[in-house]
């Protein structure tokens, strides 16, 4: 049996799905920094996120049920996650191991977007991570304002994805990617005054960034 | 009415942060962390700086080890463990531990070993002034906390 299996079968009432808390977001944060990882829960916290933080991407694959135990049934229904924030650099599995390894997965949990955060500035890695599927890339230290700001993109995109839903089905023939703008991607691009690098100075950033929503 | 002492003891706690601030001892961070102080989580800025205390101090005690070696050479080693306490650093807002610290991994990156000696005796009196300042903060901080509480003065019969 796995640690995995034995995880989820532990885990306590509340980390699963509350009717009441159908607008709160589910962010799982994954650091090997102790100091980062009290930051991050208390940025999510005072932000009315639900938290679960962790400290390694191998606990984060365990918590979300993917640590390659497919023999377990009990799958993806016991753990909703609306968010991923990783930092990139953590011994053993990096943050950008760990997003490789989240979309390379079932729709379910490709879906979950994730953002990295570093310390480091560097353009190489930045643009690594856009195009591995990351949603944002955060320099630490995250701030209030870089929180606020994901919250309302992510729960802007939930709402959206509904929509989008209904839209497909009625109109299956006029949507393509390039032709749908999402309102969210100039909000995203536009907030120049966080420490994302999703800002029109980078180039880089924005040729390699693919619309995902 | 609030005691004139918890009055006197806010305008202390101001002015010492003005000045950690116009040091660059602290920067902007160190007032994020505050941001996220309240009434639920009432001791969080005290909290994370000791866990950070905590911490720093295993890393620069590892630091001193490795340079203190006879025959060291991992230069990686250190820069991982410089690479923890710098992250750490910019996330209190210990600016000038931070950078130190930046100035420690260039001599690590170039295999200076009189270099990095140089740049963790800096280190080490830079985190220590940092930690004796923030103490101090936190001890004027628990007094206002007291002096506030009291209404009244006390009556002696």
């Amino acid at each position: 049996m796995a640690g995995g299996e034995v995880l989820r079968q532990n885990l306590p009432e509340k980390l699963e799905e509350s009717p009441s808390g159908a607008n709160e977001l589910h962010v799982l944060a994954v650091d090997d920094s102790l100091v980062d990882r009290k930051v991050i829960e208390r940025l999510l916290k005072i932000s009315s996120c639900k938290v679960t933080v962790v400290e390694s991407g191998t606990r984060a694959l365990q918590y979300l049920g993917l640590d390659g135990d497919k023999k377990s049934s009990i799958g993806f229904d016991s753990v909703k996650v609306n968010l991923i924030m990783t930092d990139y650099s953590m011994p053993g599995m990096t943050g950008y191991d760990l997003l490789k390894k989240i979309k390379q997965e079932s729709s379910v949990f490709r879906e979950i977007p994730v953002v990295i955060m570093s310390s480091e500035n560097i353009l190489t890695r930045i643009d690594r991570c856009l195009e591995e599927g990351a949603e944002d890339f955060l320099l630490k230290p995250v701030k209030l304002s870089d929180v606020r700001r994901l919250k309302d993109f992510i729960m802007r995109g939930e709402v959206k994805e509904g929509e989008k839903r209904c839209c497909k089905r009625s109109r299956s023939e006029d949507c393509s990617p390039s032709s749908m703008t999402h309102p969210c991607d100039s909000s995203l691009l536009s907030s120049l005054s966080s420490s994302s690098v999703l800002s029109p100075l980078s180039p880089s950033t924005l040729s390699s960034k693919k619309s995902r929503l | 009415m609030l005691g004139l002492g918890a009055d006197l003891l806010w305008a202390d706690m101001n002015r010492l942060l003005a000045f950690l601030f116009h040091q660059g001892v602290l920067d902007e961070q160190f007032l994020q962390l505050q941001q996220l102080q309240d009434e639920t989580s009432p001791n969080f800025v005290s909290e994370v700086v000791n866990i950070y205390f905590h911490e720093s101090e295993k890393l620069l005690r590892n630091l001193r080890g490795l340079l203190m070696e006879k025959e060291f050479s991992d230069y990686k080693k250190m820069g991982i463990h410089l690479n923890q306490l710098m992250g750490s650093s910019s996330s209190i807002g210990a600016k000038r531990v931070t950078n130190v610290c930046l100035a420690f991994r260039a001599a690590t990156d170039h295999s200076n070993r009189s270099g990095c000696l140089r740049a963790l005796e800096m280190l080490e009196h830079e985190y220590c002034y940092l930690k004796n300042k923030l103490h101090e903060l936190f001890q004027i901080e628990q007094q206002r906390a007291l002096a506030a509480g009291v209404r009244y003065p006390v009556q002696n019969n």
